[in-house]
């Protein structure tokens, strides 16, 4: 793509997030300000116009995401960025997303919280926010590079993984990455996914009928406002023909569990990770993002020293890879998992392996690799 | 889907009469008519409307309205809000809407409470009612729905109140067409859950209400020019009905489609 230009370049975790959401076929952007996520509205504000693409800066971060969710039902692909405070306004909406099935990416470049925290300062704070902030039973997918190259990347596969679930994913970046500069290498062949759209008569149209023309599928065909098929989208209980049924319970729990099995039935490929040194390891150090970057030197040194040390890089956080993790830990004497929040990944880690070790540390700064080496 | 979930005495079947009445007049194409709501009485509406329809959350179904339109212009957006919806969770969203000036048409729904939830005070409950969270009487200031979209610079601006169903079907008509931000805000009953705490239980005296306390604006302009000060200060502290404004400004859409062939010819 002409705009991105030079194929080798010198450049943040939040430009890259800007060229993937383009390469993956981004359209429209709406945001507002906040540190360490400007940077991406700033990119998105420049590179957009030049394809044709729409950028807004809304008047908040709640009006953001409905701006974004909006776009998504003419059709296009969208982005949003934030940090922590943005994140917690945009909740209600990315309930509304999930029970709509409104197909967008969020970008959250952690800072340290609660609250305003430490705007500047990196944190991994929001893993069990990206989970559960949003009210009432919901899967969400959640992706987390640990590298500029690596947010290019994800942030296509994020676009992707929307685009097939027909869900919000939410792209986790560390303040670290989004504002670090490394070499990336602009892809030049990637799989791009396109939501699936309606081809039946619109006599035959229900908006969230599923497995119609693709038998097996949880995942509904879709219809951008203005084809003529009549959608009515509500984030109320509805049946498959989209109107409201709040008072019937099985329509609740048929809706429910289908918006939860459409992610929960493919949790193995959704299961991104990296393994290092696994396979005589006896302990295992799980980390994910920034972390993960002194983890590696920490379990080469452990090596070094003859430590039967194994490297857990978690690419997916949400759905949790309970399955692949269980099948890597299967053996394990020991693990550890290190995260800089005062434990969050922890839990669902401890569901596989009780004993589980926990290192945490908040403050902005990220780990040194002795303060791994120590407890291993 | 029907019947619908309207109480009796309800104002906002009226509404959507007038409303799809207007669309009938304008030959719009209803596979090209796209209508959004937050949350409350009038945002069901789409759902009784055979077209393409977005129920959002509350107070927010401005910015949502706005991702449309901008993403797909030759869609017509039609937003259906409430008091409560529209200036008061919403109210951040109404004046940025307004200010973009994004070519869409809201018509507010203003009973003056939280009809759904069964009568709370809202942001525009008048001075001394009584509602369920003002058990003692309302001491706070209403907002003027109208006033604040034509100082906030939509460029049309209109009132009515269910009483008027041919100016109102005009007014939402000249609202679709306006290239621009258009507000249309419907005076409408509810007795269930407003009236009967004001002495207004029965239709019939809410619509007598909106008859002795409303004065056409261009009515209320004849005053200023030959009545008394007693009489004119009388009249001012009625609600204003009519068209409020009716201007020209540049809309968001189209300065967009100039921006980005600006930005082209940079490129190039």
């Amino acid at each position: 793509m002409k705009v991105i230009g030079e194929k080798v370049q010198f450049v943040s975790g939040d430009d890259a997030v800007c060229y993937g959401a383009l390469l993956a076929g981004c359209t429209f952007f709406a945001g507002y300000p906040i540190t360490p996520a400007t940077e991406i509205a700033e990119g998105m504000a420049r590179l957009l116009p030049k394809i044709g693409g729409i950028y807004m800066q809304m008047e908040d971060e709640i009006s953001s995401l409905a701006a974004c969710i909006g776009a998504s039902w003419t059709g296009r692909k969208c982005l949003t960025a934030t940090s922590g405070p943005g994140f917690s306004l945009m909740q209600e909406n990315i309930g509304y997303a999930c029970m709509t099935e409104t197909p967008l990416v969020i970008v959250n470049v952690m800072r340290s919280g609660p609250s305003t925290g430490q705007p500047t300062l990196a944190a991994q704070g929001d893993i069990m926010q990206a989970r559960f902030g949003t009210h009432g039973d919901h899967e969400i997918i959640a992706l987390y590079p640990n590298s500029v190259q690596e947010s290019l990347d994800l942030a296509i596969q994020a676009f992707n993984l929307s685009e097939k679930y027909r869900v919000p994913v939410i792209l986790l970046l560390d303040a670290e990455i989004a504002h670090m500069r490394e070499k990336l290498v602009i892809p030049d062949d990637f799989l791009i996914i396109n939501r699936v759209l309606v081809t039946i008569d619109t006599k035959e149209y229900h908006p969230f009928r599923t497995g119609f023309t693709h038998p097996g599928s949880k995942v509904p065909e879709f219809a951008p406002f203005g084809s003529g098929y009549h959608t009515y989208v509500t984030g109320l209980t509805h049946e498959e023909h989209g109107f409201p049924s709040t008072t019937d319970p099985h329509a609740h729990d048929r809706l429910v569990r289908r918006l939860s099995e459409k992610i929960l039935d493919d949790e193995e490929a959704l299961s991104y990770l990296e393994t290092r040194f696994c396979e005589d390891a006896e302990t295992f150090l799980i980390t994910y993002g920034i972390t993960s970057r002194t983890a590696l030197a920490a379990v080469k040194n452990a090596r070094q020293k003859e430590k039967k040390v194994g490297y857990v890089r978690l690419k997916t956080i949400w759905p949790f890879p309970k399955k692949t993790l269980q099948h890597i830990l299967h053996d394990a004497h020991d693990v550890i998992v290190a995260e800089m929040n005062l434990g969050q990944l922890i839990m669902p880690v401890r569901e596989i392996f009780g004993g589980a070790r926990n290192i945490t540390k908040v403050g902005g700064e990220i780990f040194l690799p002795e303060e791994m080496e120590r407890v291993m | 889907m029907l019947p619908t979930i309207f109480c009796a005495g309800c104002g906002v079947g009226s509404i959507m009469n007038y409303v799809l009445r207007a669309i009938e007049r304008l030959s719009l194409n209803i596979n090209k008519t796209i209508f959004v709501s937050g949350i409350g009485c009038s945002s069901r509406i789409p759902g009784y409307i055979h077209a393409d329809g977005l129920h959002t959350t509350h107070g927010r179904a401005i910015a949502f309205a706005t991702g449309i339109k901008i993403c797909n212009p030759e869609l017509n957006v039609i937003v259906f809000t409430g008091d409560g919806d529209c200036v008061g969770i919403g109210g951040n969203h109404f004046i940025h809407g307004i200010r973009r000036n994004i070519d869409i048409t809201v018509i507010a729904v203003n009973n003056f409470t939280y009809g759904m939830t069964g009568g709370q005070l809202a942001p525009t409950t008048p001075r001394g009612s009584y509602t369920t969270t003002t058990p003692y009487g309302n001491i706070e200031h209403a907002f003027d729905m109208a006033h604040l979209a034509k100082v906030a610079g939509a460029p049309y601006v209109a009132r009515w109140s269910v009483l008027d169903p041919h100016q109102s079907i005009k007014s939402i008509g000249e609202g679709i067409r306006k290239h621009g931000f258009a507000f249309i805000e419907m005076l409408s009953p509810c007795p269930t859950a407003f009236g009967r705490r004001n002495e207004l239980k029965m239709v019939r005296d809410q619509w007598e209400w909106y008859k002795n306390n409303t004065i056409h604006i261009k009515k209320l302009e004849v005053l200023r020019a030959t009545s008394e000060e007693v009489e004119i200060k009388e009249a001012e502290k009625k609600i204003i009905v009519g068209v409020l404004q009716d201007i020209e400004k540049p809309e968001y859409v189209s300065e967009w489609n100039k921006l980005l062939e600006r930005v082209a010819c940079t490129d190039r």
